[in-house]
C-alpha cells in the first residue's frame, strides 16, 4: 500500500486540475467552512440588529437581505457541499475503490460552485440590494417585487443545481461500479448507504428547484405568467414547486449527518452497530416518504380539508423510521464500553438535540396546531435544532473524527471538548428560548418585535455570539492540527474504529486501493 | 437506450435522463396537474374560462349575495378600465348584466384580454359567467372606448356562508403577442 506511483502535482495547478477524490474533497470541505462563516456573519447581524427592540443598526431592508442570504448560503453553501466533501473524502475509502467514478466531473462539480457563491454575494452590491425574499423565495416577492438582482440569484442556484446533479451521479455511479469485490450492499458502511440514498433524492429533486427558478425567470423576463394570478397563474403553484423540492432537500441535508452518527456511535462505544439492516430500510422509507409530505410546509394556503388530513397524516408517519434510528443508536450505546472524545461528544449532542427538533417538527405536522406556529419562531427554533445541532453538529463530530485519518495529526482534544461544550451550550442558549417567543407569536423575518419579546430575544442573541465564537475555536483547532499537531502513527487511530479506511495509513498516500482490498474477515459495519 | 459496455456510462446516462425526465416533470405534468386539480376542487378562484350554458332553475329570492367588482390593470397597461357599478346585489339563480368600460388614450390601436380571479376562492365554481368580456381580446382604436357586457348567475348551492362575492379583472396588454403570432402566421 506504502508506494505510490506520483504524488500530486505542485502549487495552484493541483488544486484547479486535480481529479484525486481525496484533494477534492479537501476543497469541498475548506469551501463549505468558508460558507458557514459567511453566513455566520449574516446570523450575527440578525442577531445583532435583534438585540433589543426598535430598530437599531440597519435597515429593515438590508435585514431582509440577511435572513435570506443567511438562509441560502447555509443551506446550498455550507451543509450541502460539506456533505458532499465527505462523500468525496470517505466513500471510495470505504468501499474499497481506487477514486470516483468520474473524476474529471468531479472537479467540475467543485469548480462551478466558487464562481456561483461570488455571484450571489456580489447581489449585495448591487442596484436594489441582494435577494430580500427569504430562502424559500416564495413568488410574487421573488418575481414581481423582487430586486433587479434576483437574475442572478436565479442563475446561482441554477449553477449549484447543476453542480449537485453532477455530484450526485458520480457518488451513485462510484458504489453501484466501484465496490470492491465482496463488498455487497448490505456491507456497505452505513455513510456509503446513507448517501447513496441521498443522491437519489438529489438527482430527482435538483432539477424540479431548477424548473422552479426557470419559471420565475421567465415571469420575470418573457412575459409568462406561471405565479402571477392577474396573468391566470397561481402563487400557491410556486409553494407547491417549491416544497416539492424542499422537503426532500431536508432529508437530503440530514441523512448523510445520520450516515456519519451511524459510523461515529459505534466506534466509541465499542459495540457493532445496532440493527444495521433496520437503519438502511429506514433511511430508504424516509427518503420515499419525503416526497408525499411537501405540503405540510403550506397548511395555511387554504387546501381542502382532506388534503390537510393527508399531508398531517403522512407527516406524523416519518417518525416511526426516524424513531427506528434514534432507539437504533441508543441501542449501540447500551452496555458499550463508552468513552467520550470529542466525535463522540458530537454525535451524543446531535442525538439530544437532534431529537429534540424532531419533537418540534411532529408538533408542527398537526394541521389544526400549525396555524397558530406558522411562521413564527417556533419555526425557526424547530429547524435550527435539525440543521444545526443536526446537519452541522454531525459534521462537525465527522471533522474530528475522520481528521487525524486524513492529516495523519491529532487535534488537540481538550479544546476539542471545549469546542464541544461552548458550542452545545450556546446553541441551547440561541434557540431554546426562541420556542417561547413563538409560541407568543412572535413572526419570524422581521427587524422588530414587540417589547415583551425583548428579554428572550437577548438571550438568543447572546447564545448566538457564544455559538458563533466558538466556530472560530474549531477552525483554530483543525489549522492548528494540521501544521503541528501530534502525528498520529496507529492506522486505526480510534480503537473502536471499524471499516476499509481505517485500515489505509494515517493520512493515506495520495492513492489508495489501486488493489481492491479483500472484504472477506472485514466487518463492514 | 442501448446499454453500453461500460457500466459506469450506462449508470450516468440513466442518471442524467433521470435528472432531465424530472425538470421535464415540473413543466408538463405539475403545473398542468396543479390547474386540474384546482379546477376540480374549486380552490384558486380561478372561474371557467367558456360560457357556462344556464340550466333553468329556480330563482332563490330568499337570498341575497353581495356581488363586488375591482378592475385593475396590469403594469404598463395604459387604459382605463373600471366596472359601470361597483357592487350588485343579486339572488341566487338570476341572470344579472353589468359592464365595464374601458378607454383607450393612446394614439395606437391596441388589444387588450381581461382575466379573471373570484374571491373567496371556495365561490368560484359557483360564479357562473353566461357572457363575459373575458372570454375573447378586445381590440380598441386609439383615443376610442367601449363598453364591455358581462351576464353572470351565481349558483343557488352557494355555500351558505358566503355574503359577498369579489370578482376581479385584470387587464393586460397583448398587443404585441397578438401581433407576433399574425406575423408568425
Amino acid at each position: 500500500m506504502g508506494d505510490h506511483h506520483h504524488g500530486p502535482a505542485k502549487g495552484l495547478s493541483r488544486w484547479l486540475y486535480t481529479t484525486n477524490h481525496k484533494d477534492i474533497g479537501t476543497m469541498y470541505l475548506w469551501f463549505s467552512f468558508a460558507m458557514f462563516l459567511l453566513g455566520g456573519a449574516f446570523a450575527m447581524v440578525i442577531r445583532a440588529e435583534l438585540f433589543q427592540p426598535g430598530m437599531q443598526l440597519v435597515e429593515p431592508a438590508f435585514f431582509n437581505q440577511m435572513t435570506t442570504l443567511h438562509g441560502l448560503v447555509m443551506v446550498f453553501g455550507a451543509i450541502m457541499p460539506s456533505f458532499v466533501g465527505l462523500a468525496n473524502w470517505l466513500i471510495p475509502m470505504m468501499i474499497g475503490a481506487p477514486d470516483m467514478a468520474l473524476p474529471r466531473m468531479n472537479n467540475w462539480s467543485f469548480w462551478i460552485l466558487p464562481p456561483a457563491f461570488l455571484m450571489l454575494a456580489s447581489t449585495l452590491l448591487m442596484e436594489g440590494g441582494a435577494p430580500a425574499f427569504g430562502w424559500t423565495f416564495y413568488a410574487p416577492l421573488s418575481t414581481t417585487y423582487a430586486p433587479p438582482s434576483v437574475t442572478f440569484f436565479i442563475f446561482a442556484i441554477h449553477i449549484l443545481g447543476v453542480s449537485s446533479i453532477m455530484g450526485s451521479i458520480n457518488i451513485i455511479a462510484t458504489v453501484m461500479n466501484m465496490r470492491a469485490p465482496g463488498m455487497t450492499y448490505m456491507k456497505m458502511p452505513l455513510f456509503v448507504w446513507t448517501w447513496l440514498i441521498t443522491a437519489f433524492l438529489l438527482v430527482a429533486v435538483m432539477p424540479v428547484l431548477a424548473g422552479a427558478v426557470t419559471m420565475m425567470l421567465m415571469d420575470i423576463h418573457f412575459g409568462t405568467s406561471f405565479f402571477s394570478a392577474a396573468g391566470g397563474g397561481d402563487p400557491v403553484l410556486f409553494q407547491h414547486i417549491f416544497w416539492f423540492f424542499g422537503h426532500p432537500e431536508v432529508y437530503i441535508i440530514i441523512l448523510p449527518a445520520f450516515g456519519v452518527i451511524s459510523q461515529i456511535i459505534p466506534a466509541f462505544s465499542r459495540k457493532p452497530l445496532f440493527g444495521y439492516a433496520s437503519m438502511v430500510y429506514a433511511t430508504a422509507a424516509i427518503a420515499f416518504l419525503s416526497f408525499i409530505v411537501w405540503a405540510h410546509h403550506m397548511y395555511t394556503v387554504g387546501m381542502p380539508v382532506a388534503g390537510e388530513l393527508f399531508f398531517m397524516y403522512a407527516t406524523m408517519l416519518i417518525a416511526v423510521p426516524t424513531g427506528v434510528k434514534v432507539f437504533n443508536w441508543v441501542t449501540t450505546m447500551w452496555r458499550g464500553a463508552m468513552t467520550f472524545e470529542t466525535p463522540m461528544l458530537f454525535s451524543i449532542g446531535f442525538l439530544v438535540l437532534f431529537t429534540i427538533g424532531g419533537f418540534t417538527g411532529l408538533m408542527l405536522s398537526i394541521a389544526p396546531a400549525d396555524f397558530q406556529y406558522h411562521d413564527t419562531y417556533f419555526v425557526v427554533a424547530h429547524f435550527h435544532y435539525v440543521m444545526v445541532a443536526g446537519a452541522v453538529f454531525s459534521m462537525t463530530a465527522a471533522i474530528y473524527f475522520w481528521l487525524p485519518k486524513w492529516t495523519g495529526r491529532m487535534y488537540n482534544e481538550t479544546m476539542g471538548k471545549v469546542h464541544f461544550w461552548v458550542s452545545f451550550i450556546g446553541f441551547n442558549v440561541t434557540f431554546f428560548p426562541q420556542h417561547f417567543v413563538g409560541l407568543a407569536g412572535m413572526p419570524r423575518r422581521i427587524p422588530d418585535y414587540a417589547l415583551q419579546f425583548a428579554d428572550f430575544n437577548m438571550m438568543s442573541s447572546i447564545g448566538a455570539f457564544i455559538y458563533g465564537a466558538s466556530q472560530l475555536l474549531f477552525l483554530y483547532n483543525v489549522i492548528a492540527a494540521i501544521v503541528a499537531g501530534k502525528r498520529v502513527s496507529d492506522e486505526k487511530v480510534w480503537d473502536g474504529a471499524e471499516g476499509l479506511e481505517w485500515t489505509l495509513p494515517s493520512p493515506p498516500p495520495y492513492h489508495t486501493f489501486e488493489t481492491p482490498p479483500k472484504i472477506e474477515e472485514q466487518p463492514a459495519h | 437506450m442501448r446499454l453500453s459496455q461500460d457500466p459506469t456510462t450506462d449508470t450516468v446516462a440513466k442518471l442524467g435522463a433521470v435528472a432531465v425526465a424530472m425538470f421535464a416533470f415540473v413543466f408538463v405534468v405539475m403545473v398542468p396537474l396543479y390547474n386540474v386539480l384546482c379546477d376540480a376542487l374549486g380552490i384558486n378562484g380561478k372561474t371557467s374560462s367558456e360560457a357556462y350554458t344556464a340550466v333553468v332553475a329556480q330563482v332563490d329570492e330568499s337570498r341575497s349575495i353581495k356581488v363586488q367588482f375591482v378592475a385593475t390593470n396590469n403594469d404598463g397597461m395604459p387604459w382605463a378600465f373600471s366596472p359601470d357599478v361597483t357592487e350588485m346585489v343579486v339572488h341566487p339563480g338570476a341572470a344579472n348584466d353589468t359592464v365595464f368600460f374601458a378607454a383607450n388614450p393612446t394614439a395606437q390601436s391596441m388589444i387588450a384580454q381581461a382575466i379573471p380571479s373570484v374571491s373567496p376562492s371556495r365561490a368560484a365554481e359557483y360564479f357562473h359567467k353566461t357572457e363575459c368580456f373575458c372570454f375573447e381580446q378586445q381590440p380598441l382604436d386609439g383615443n376610442s372606448e367601449a363598453d364591455m357586457p358581462l351576464q353572470f348567475i351565481v349558483d343557488q348551492d352557494l355555500p351558505a356562508d358566503i355574503k359577498t362575492i369579489t370578482l376581479s379583472y385584470t387587464l393586460f396588454d397583448v398587443t404585441a403577442l397578438m401581433r407576433d403570432n399574425v406575423a408568425s402566421r
